[in-house]
């Protein structure tokens, strides 16, 4: 087995401007935020981002690094609107693709089964057509049982990914990828759809330490889809990691409030380990 | 029909609040064994309490990846993959909210303006789209105005009545919208053309007062009852066990 790890700067310098990248997590929950940081402290740009948008969305969107988005939302959970995204949308700078949550899902699928669509019950009747006039419709070539109807669906296009950036709880230096919370959302499904992957973790660990304390259905992501496996303690933050670190909710709200601007020069000005001193800081100087 | 503003319960009149909460309750009715997905402080609280009250069937998530019983304990793993899927196969009814909302049950939570470039962006369209056209999808609307009741939606995520015809059967046949929740009545679309209808007024709330803050004509019947009361045990679980701290106040005043 390759040892695939890296720093989360190896692993950006892979990426190239222009490239369709998937981020995985859902909302403010699970994002691998440590990856997006060193996308914003590189050079890469013009992307096409595929995500269930947070605050992923909303910083590579302040900064530029965004020709268009592909997403049903983009939200912070415990604060509704995304405020960079918002800021974007409302100036006119992003490219919006926007699709519902189960054909993005669907989409993902059909990328990974190397299918050119899948037929969803989901989009007809609503603006998603209008507002992407690209998309198609299929007619089943069966009658249904019921109705001896041939229904026709959306034919939801595979989202196929350049490249897909993850974070999960623990993984090994092959790239086996580990979830420990409740909710896997689609990570698996993000690297079965990119032609690369890159996992980032909590912690690094040796494979059989994986399965001493957890169950196997723990193991989400497996080694065969995964290019670059990268430890980023608190590789989340601020979104919610469960169970390792819930989301910093202090912080988060700092984040929505501040100008993209202020907020950049103090955090996002030096690597990982200056973002974490300078969080540290910030919460040392509320207390 | 007339209806007390004062109750046996502990804690006074029953408030605003309190009538929202059971007229969400109300939209599970029936319903039997199927997920109660409520987004929202008051549909979340209403669907806590049908499900300890008159719908015992029903599933509740815990927000997360979890369906929980009435007490909170776990009893079921839902992730969103799963929740996606089960969208799909129906046994669900989602309480929304809405931004805008139409005459024909057209809803918007994605942007207000032109969607090329919005005045005001929101939510996305999230998961609008897919849940009207395969499983009930009721509303909740705080505040009620003309700003919300509008007579066109500036973006149609969630699918109403005339758009579902006009896209088809497959667009039409596992749609229903059973009920519109605000803070100030009920109501439905249960008429010949599928236009929406008042059911019932919030004590304290006249048809005049919601003819002005609707922005289309709303049928309204000869007479219109008033949302029932909750009844003392409903009061109670709603005051002393499910919001205790009483935050749906702050969701819906007076």
């Amino acid at each position: 087995m390759g040892d695939k790890a890296m720093t989360a700067d190896e692993a950006v310098a892979r990426l190239e401007s222009g490239m369709t990248v998937g981020i995985g997590g859902w909302g403010s929950r699970r994002k691998p935020m440590a990856l997006v940081r060193a996308l914003l402290r590189s050079s890469v740009t013009d992307l096409t981002v595929v995500s269930y948008g947070g605050p992923d969305v909303g910083m590579l969107a302040a900064a530029g690094r965004i020709r268009r988005l592909i997403a049903p939302f983009a939200t912070l959970d415990s604060i509704p609107l995304e405020p960079h995204f918002r800021a974007a949308r409302e100036s006119g700078t992003l490219e919006l693709t926007e699709i519902d949550e189960a054909m993005f899902m669907w989409g993902l699928r059909a990328a990974a089964q190397r299918l050119p669509f899948l037929p969803v019950r989901a989009g007809i009747g609503s603006d998603v057509m209008r507002v992407n006039p690209g998309l198609r419709t299929v007619t089943s070539p069966y009658e249904d049982e019921s109705t001896g109807l041939r229904e026709t669906f959306v034919a939801m296009p595979a989202l196929r990914l350049d490249a897909a950036l993850v974070h999960v709880n623990r993984a090994d230096r092959a790239g086996n990828g580990q979830y420990l919370g409740p909710d896997p959302y689609f990570d698996d499904l993000f690297c079965e759809a990119a032609g690369t992957a890159y996992v980032s973790c909590e912690r690094l660990v040796d494979t059989a330490e994986l399965t001493k304390t957890a169950p196997p259905q723990t193991l989400l992501i497996k080694r065969l889809h995964v290019t670059g496996v990268v430890e980023a303690p608190s590789g989340a933050h601020f979104t919610s990691c469960a169970p390792d670190h819930a989301r910093d909710e202090a912080f988060q709200r700092f984040y929505a409030s501040t100008p993209w601007t202020e907020f950049a020069g103090r955090f996002l000005a030096g690597d990982e380990r200056a973002y974490r001193t300078a969080v540290e800081a910030w919460h040392e100087e509320r207390r | 029909m007339k209806t007390s503003m004062t109750s046996g319960a502990r804690g006074g009149a029953v408030t605003r609040a309190e009538y929202c909460v059971i007229a969400c309750a109300e939209a599970w009715r029936g319903d039997g064994e199927v997920l109660a997905s409520p987004m929202g402080l008051v549909p979340s609280i209403g669907a806590r309490l049908a499900r300890r009250t008159f719908a015992p069937d029903l599933l509740l998530t815990d927000g997360e990846a979890m369906l929980v019983d009435s007490e909170g304990a776990p009893e079921g793993w839902l992730p969103y993959r799963q929740h996606l899927a089960l969208v799909a196969g129906g046994r669900r009814h989602v309480m929304m909210g809405a931004s805008q909302i139409d005459r024909f049950g057209n809803q918007n939570i994605s942007c207000v303006g032109d969607w090329h470039r919005p005045t005001r962006q929101l939510l996305g369209v999230r998961g609008g789209p897919v849940n009207t056209v395969n499983n009930p999808v009721s509303y909740w609307v705080p505040g009620h105005s003309t700003r919300v009741f509008v007579e066109r939606v500036d973006l149609v995520g969630g699918v109403g009545y005339d758009r579902a015809a006009a896209a088809g059967p497959t667009a039409t046949r596992f749609h229903r919208i059973p009920r519109v929740v605000s803070n100030l009545g009920v109501f439905d679309f249960a008429t010949p053309d599928h236009a929406m209808r008042l059911v019932s007024l919030h004590p304290g709330v006249t048809v005049e007062e919601i003819a002005a803050a609707t922005g289309f004509e709303l049928s309204v019947p000869d007479a219109v009852p008033y949302t029932r009361m909750p009844s003392p045990a409903e009061l109670e679980s709603i005051r002393e066990v499910i919001d205790p701290r009483g935050l749906r106040e702050r969701e819906v005043r007076g």
